[in-house]
């Protein structure tokens, strides 16, 4: 009989982490991360893409320590705590897909589940139509679970298989080391730099790095995930991982009282537009695809630094997804939706409702 | 004899989903649970724990667990 005892595994540790991860994201953004951004795990996924040039939207470019951070802080915790399982095999195409569309769905919105929750707490009321979507997202993943939806099994694979992901982003980090941000310049060596818009703005390196490795090391310990915790309310009524959402939401607004980050209202939020049924629709779709690939994107990077490959493909999929959307203008901006934003969603519904009804497995 | 339900390799949430479509089906017993993350045997201990299922006994076993978990 072992006793393994996880204090971030109750429920006062998921709602420390929860809170944890909401003054972060105030503070942050306070250090020079962008509006009702200090934390965005789709933006800033984006950011690297734009970095390493896979799309050239000169304004969202820049390597976030946060998400290298994100990786290693879990790495270093599966480590510690021998929670270290490198895993793979559980449809990975599959799960590349989802990642692809969970980005589009959730550039058409311009966030995450955690900057919806940000913005929420910041007073964007867009975001209200956001978080309506990913629950309604969430709502019709459920249904497919219970319908016996199933991508596989994984099987162990080798221990240098799980660390391909953590390198990728120590790789990154090693980048921004040898091609430094240079005063004025948007480019240095094979790195992109946004001179102005959101990838101009950031937070000093080491101290995005280090927020990125708490939240890494904490998350890993507490499993936090925005996606679990309305899919847990919804198919078991249990309000674990909620009451950690919750505490994100009730500490980010606190924050941004305390900060002077609070601006409630719908036109003119940061980072943000106002065509509802698109903030609504391109969220429902991230949801959707979280569901089918079993976690919002903060929680596949936290699978990936363990030693996850299949949440490490899903993150591959979802920085691909980044060029796919700035590249076909699908992307939205402040404006509103890209010119194929509204296509793009579509075809993502139709492709995540064609994985849900045909991919069920036999569990026994 | 107790039933065992095999949740090696399955991602979230599926261990608890096959955990509660097993209690469902026994009033009471014993059930053993396979799991291969750590992840996983917290959500089914939890799980157990909301339907009043004790967790009796936690074993590690092949690069996993075998969870035990009884209702009287």
């Amino acid at each position: 009989m072992i006793q393994i005892k996880n204090i971030f595994g109750t429920r006062w540790g998921i709602i420390s982490v929860g809170g944890l991860i909401g003054l972060l994201g105030v503070i942050l953004q306070k250090l020079g991360n962008p509006g009702n951004m200090g934390i965005c795990v789709a933006c800033f996924e984006r950011d690297i893409a734009g970095a390493i040039g896979l799309h050239r939207t000169a304004v969202v470019q820049y390597i976030r320590p946060e998400i290298i951070g994100f990786v290693l802080g879990s790495l270093i915790a599966a480590y510690i705590f021998k929670e270290f399982r490198p895993r793979t095999g559980s449809s990975p195409v599959v799960r590349f897909m989802l990642g692809v569309f969970a980005m589009i769905g959730a550039l058409v919105f311009l966030g995450c589940p955690w900057r919806a929750l940000l913005r929420l707490s910041a007073g964007d009321g867009n975001a209200i139509f956001g978080m309506g979507g990913l629950i309604a997202g969430i709502w019709i993943g459920t249904l497919f679970l219970k319908n016996g939806f199933n991508l596989g099994r994984t099987s162990k694979t080798h221990t240098s298989a799980g660390w391909l992901m953590p390198l990728t982003m120590l790789g990154l980090l090693i980048l921004m080391v040898i091609f430094p941000q240079v005063k004025g310049e948007a480019e240095n060596g094979i790195l992109f730099y946004s001179l102005k818009g959101p990838g101009a703005n950031h937070a000093p390196l080491v101290i995005s790095l280090t927020a990125g490795l708490a939240i890494g090391f904490l998350a890993q310990r507490s499993r936090f995930c925005t996606m679990g915790a309305f899919r847990d309310l919804i198919l078991f009524r249990q309000i674990h991982l909620f009451s950690g959402l919750l505490a994100l939401l009730v500490f980010a607004f606190i924050g941004n009282l305390v900060a002077g980050q609070f601006h409630p209202g719908f036109a003119g939020q940061p980072v943000a537009h106002t065509m509802q049924i698109w903030n609504f629709g391109g969220m429902m779709l991230a949801g959707l695809a979280f569901v089918l690939a079993g976690g919002c994107p903060g929680r596949q990077l936290f699978l990936a630094g363990e030693g996850d490959g299949d949440a490490a493909i899903f993150v591959f999929g979802m920085i691909v997804g980044a060029a796919f959307s700035h590249n076909f203008a699908l992307a939205s901006s402040p404006k509103g939706v890209g010119p194929h934003g509204i296509a793009a969603v579509i075809i993502g519904l139709i492709l995540c409702l064609f994985i849900g009804f045909t991919m069920r497995k036999n569990n026994t | 004899m107790s039933k065992v339900v095999d949740a090696r390799g399955l991602s979230c949430p599926q261990p608890v989903i096959i955990t509660m479509d097993e209690i469902k089906k026994q009033i009471s017993g014993e059930i053993i649970i396979l799991v291969d993350t750590d992840t996983a045997r917290e959500n089914v201990g939890r799980a157990a724990d909301s339907q009043g299922w004790q967790v009796k006994n936690i074993q590690n076993k092949d690069d996993g667990y075998q969870i035990t978990i009884i209702k009287a």
